[in-house]
């Protein structure tokens, strides 16, 4: 047993080690123990049955392993307990002692747990009584489409934590992960009914402090709503797995109040006008180029990478790509079937290559074509105006 | 179930045990011996354990800090994916068979397998499907194609369409899974309708057997909706139908439907045979008869029934109609009920009893408490309101390793530990034995516990990299989960050293066996029951 007793002082050493390491760590550490700070009715309601919940089980643990542990040290050979023979209950007695177990439980299923379970599942469902506007969110490979459409916003919001973060090259901010370019915002104190759907895979839009969670499903509508009480900045994030960056697709909720968030679709809504109007200008190359950089590095380098090399063998290459060096449009000015522009419009079925012209404007999708065109050592020379994109949509 | 059985007959048979023993790669690939097939299906699962378990330790090495570190998102997927595969397919499920194989004839009084070459069947067709599963990652290196399957295990489409070719491997390697289950299935209910000792009614047949025989008709009536759904799978991917594309008039919850149809009672078909086997361990150490064997049986047939109801609890977010919500979350409350039983009964038998707690002991008992955790966490998961925040999130990756590891894997530990002298012939070391107990339970509840934390805090699950408040308690899951996955190189280490010599265990082994297996000498002879006994 020699080896045992080496054995015995290595697993010693391991754990005072791992104590001297950890112990210190942990001190230091802010811990958290249970949900979130509620915000919502719903959220609020879900914290307080999941406190109860938890009450309850942790007494049926220790009453029920009580027992046992009880036994075991009751009832146990070494100190000379002889063993009984009964197989089952036997007298009205003993069965009430073993029925009653049953009944508590019955009781917990259905009356105790199941009636506020009830209230709180039609709550959550009701989606429409009194709704006071709606958002829809559209889920996609890997970032949030949002959509007011009773103001005509609509916008895509992608994770703005760089890159170098996630490579552990820079310091990682507070909200790492948790932070995007552009933030969905709504009103405090309305109801908020949100809508979910989704381009590609299904995805599960999150915000642990608002207690719901819905998946959004291609090809199909869900529901759920918010009413937030408290204004803020609130962080969630995709719970679905959805492919390769499904850790990256965070959710965040700005909620400000009405007169504020009135402002807010003013000036977006003075935005998207604007870069709408872009698109019935001439571009010259420079610009095109400029803004195409922007839209490459948010839409197409997660997957494409930064410089074009794509990721063998899913994601293609786009530096000396056939298809991005191909023809523009026919010599009539017309969409080629499975060139360049149509991948990047109506991208590609059963691919994650998207069909960008939903989620793009017109300038930007012929900004990043052009971009494409002419970067990696790609070098065609060409250039597409938006006036072109939207006459080929 | 007391039977009198010649010793010295058995005992001649157990000498000449030997001559039926040749060696070699054929006599392995050709036997149709149960207890060599047995000692297959353990050996398979004992590899694959370790395998899943290296997989499941690189990921959480990633998940030791934030940032990516050791591996890319792609990889990470498919590694999670796997894992999940492995363990359920090619460790836990060929382990339960393993315990059928070995133990079944053994307990009913039967000569082998009532179709021994199906078995023989059954077994080989493991490998070449654990290597379909895995071959992927080998692909991948040199260049040819996009890794294993990269979709976690559940294969939801449409992710599981857009997928590479990882995905196809899977779906094949499923449904060559799905038929050594059926033809273990077929062979299991086979062999207790028609190989009982004489005497054995149905309401005489060991709990074990019993558990097994409702996992049976489990795995016939869900393995082939797996396997149809996959194959719809397969013909999205490649022939060009939309079962699953709305595009095309399908529905991607359809394949969330069928997939948890067989999902659900998966689950109870790796529980049953434990549900099974614990009374006994527990009733032996215990030096008192099974409590309530009767509510036991008619427990584990309610749980059976039960198990095909409820698949919808897997989806709750997925926006199901309220009727839905509300019929899914009271059906599944309801199986709290028969489960209570199977607690009550394990209590009541060790209930002024004369316990002593030899390495099976601790298992058992170390089975009964952090298993408890999982049907009390799993029974607010059923809460549809509650759901929606524990959905998705570590909360049931946590609730899904405690009713899986420590309710699936502890138990297979337990019924190893009781059954392993009767199979080998000596005993193994009981101080190594309570090591690896020790630290097992330690080191799981290192590794699960914060995951609960995390998943209340709002981590999803699945995700390579995670937000700077996660931090504390993905370090502590990792140092648990390497401890743990260490600490089970001492069970592999025991097993060996007990199949290679060790104190001789008598046909008894233990002071409070009851039933056959313990009437047959340690090992039992190659045939088993040659004569089979009669039950009075």
């Amino acid at each position: 047993m020699k080896i045992l007793r080496r054995f015995r002082l290595w697993v010693g050493v391991f754990f005072t080690g791992l104590l001297a390491v950890v112990i210190p760590s942990l001190a230091r550490a802010d811990y958290s123990w249970n949900f979130p700070t509620p915000v919502t009715p719903i959220a609020r309601d879900t914290l307080e049955i999941h406190n109860h919940f938890m009450i309850v089980i942790t007494v049926l643990f220790v009453v029920v392993f009580g027992i046992m542990i009880y036994s075991m040290f009751k009832h146990r050979k070494s100190t000379g307990h002889q063993p009984a023979t009964f197989t089952g209950p036997t007298g009205t007695i003993q069965w009430v002692w073993a029925l009653v177990p049953f009944a508590i439980l019955l009781f917990i299923d259905y009356v105790l747990m199941g009636i506020p379970a009830y209230h709180a599942v039609i709550d959550m469902e009701d989606t429409r009584t009194k709704a006071d506007m709606v958002l829809k969110v559209t889920g996609m490979q890997w970032k949030w489409q949002y959509e007011y459409p009773d103001s005509g916003i609509k916008y895509l919001s992608t994770m703005s934590t760089p890159r170098d973060q996630i490579a552990n090259k820079e310091t990682k901010g507070e909200h790492y992960l948790l932070e995007v370019d552009n933030e969905v915002v709504l009103p405090v104190g309305k109801k908020v009914r949100v809508l979910l759907t989704s381009t590609d895979v299904i995805h599960t839009w999150w915000v642990p402090q608002f207690g719901v969670k819905r998946d959004a499903i291609p090809g199909f509508l869900r529901e759920t709503w918010v009413k937030i009480e408290q204004p803020g900045i609130y962080r969630g994030q995709c719970a679905e797995l959805c492919g390769k960056d499904h850790g990256f697709m965070p959710v965040v909720v700005r909620a400000v109040p009405e007169a504020e968030y009135l402002a807010w679709v003013d000036e977006k809504k003075t935005q998207l006008a604007a870069a709408a109007a872009g698109a019935d200008k001439s571009w010259s190359r420079d610009e095109l180029m400029a803004a195409g950089k922007d839209v490459y590095e948010k839409q197409c380098a997660v997957c494409h990478q930064p410089e074009g090399q794509g990721l063998a063998p899913v994601f293609p290459a786009l530096a000396g790509s056939k298809i991005v060096t191909g023809p523009l449009l026919s010599p009539e000015g017309k969409l080629l079937k499975d060139s360049h522009v149509d991948r990047v419009l109506n991208g590609k079925e059963g691919t994650a290559m998207q069909a960008f012209k939903t989620t793009l404007t017109d300038s930007e999708l012929a900004a990043v074509i052009t971009f494409e065109r002419n970067s990696f050592g790609n070098n065609k020379g060409d250039l597409i105006q938006p006036a072109q994109i939207k006459s080929l949509r | 179930m007391s039977t009198a059985p010649s010793i010295e007959h058995d005992t001649s048979h157990g000498q000449h045990a030997d001559e039926h023993y040749r060696g070699g790669i054929m006599y392995w690939l050709t036997t149709t011996n149960h207890k060599d097939i047995g000692t297959m299906y353990m050996t398979f699962a004992l590899i694959m354990f370790f395998i899943g378990g290296a997989m499941i330790l690189a990921v959480r090495a990633e998940l030791f800090q934030p940032g990516l570190q050791l591996m890319q998102p792609e990889f990470f997927n498919q590694l999670i994916g796997v894992h999940a595969l492995v363990m359920i397919f090619a460790a836990l499920m060929p382990a339960a068979t393993g315990f059928a194989n070995w133990q079944i004839p053994l307990m009913i009084g039967a000569p082998d397998m009532a179709l021994p070459r199906i078995n023989n069947w059954g077994f080989w067709l493991l490998p070449p499907a654990a290597i379909l599963l895995t071959l992927p990652f080998i692909l991948a290196l040199f260049g040819i194609g996009d890794g294993a399957v990269n979709t976690g295990w559940t294969l939801y489409a449409p992710l599981s369409v857009q997928g590479g070719m990882g995905v196809d491997f899977a779906i094949f390697s499923i449904h060559i899974l799905g038929i050594s289950s059926i033809l273990g299935s077929i062979n299991i209910i086979v062999t207790i309708f028609n190989l009982r000792a004489p005497g054995m009614t149905m309401m005489k047949l060991p709990l074990f057997a019993w558990g097994w025989l409702i996992t049976a008709f489990l795995l016939i009536a869900t393995i082939p909706v797996l396997a149809g759904a996959v194959t719809m799978l397969l013909t999205d991917r490649h022939f060009g139908t939309s079962f699953f594309n709305a595009a095309g008039g399908g529905d991607p919850i359809l394949f969330q439907h069928l997939f948890w149809f067989f999902g659900h009672p998966e689950v109870y078909i790796l529980l049953l045979p434990i549900w099974g086997l614990i009374p006994h361990v527990v009733s032996t150490f215990s030096r008192k008869p099974i409590y309530g064997y009767k509510a036991q049986v008619y427990s584990f047939i309610a749980i059976g029934l039960l198990s095909v109801v409820v698949w919808a609890h897997h989806f709750f977010t997925a926006g199901l109609p309220v009727a839905a919500l509300l019929y899914f979350m009271y059906s599944t409350m309801l199986i709290s009920l028969p489960l209570a039983v199977l607690f009550f009964c394990w209590i009541a038998t060790m209930w002024r009893g004369a316990m002593s707690f030899e390495t099976p002991m601790l298992f058992a008992q170390g089975f009964i408490v952090l298993f408890g955790l999982a049907g009390l966490t799993g029974l607010v998961l059923a809460d549809v309101a509650a759901d929606a925040q524990y959905h998705h999130s570590y909360f049931v990756v946590a609730h899904f390793h405690y009713a899986l590891f420590a309710g699936g894997i502890m138990g297979v530990m337990t019924g190893v530990y009781y059954w392993l002298p009767k199979w080998t012939g000596h005993m193994f070391s009981e101080t190594l034995g309570k090591w690896h107990f020790w630290l097992t339970v330690i080191s799981f509840n290192l590794t699960f516990m914060p995951q609960f934390f995390l998943g209340l805090a709002g981590m999803p699950r699945r995700i390579p990299d995670y937000a700077l408040q996660f931090v504390e308690f993905n370090a502590i899951s990792t140092v648990g989960a390497f401890i743990l996955g260490f600490s089970q190189l001492i069970f592999a280490y025991n097993i060996w050293k007990c199949v290679k010599g060790g104190k001789k265990a008598t046909a008894k082994v233990w002071e409070g066996t009851d039933g056959l297996e313990w009437d047959l000498s340690s090992p039992p002879p190659h045939h088993s029951w040659e004569v089979q006994p009669v039950i009075k």
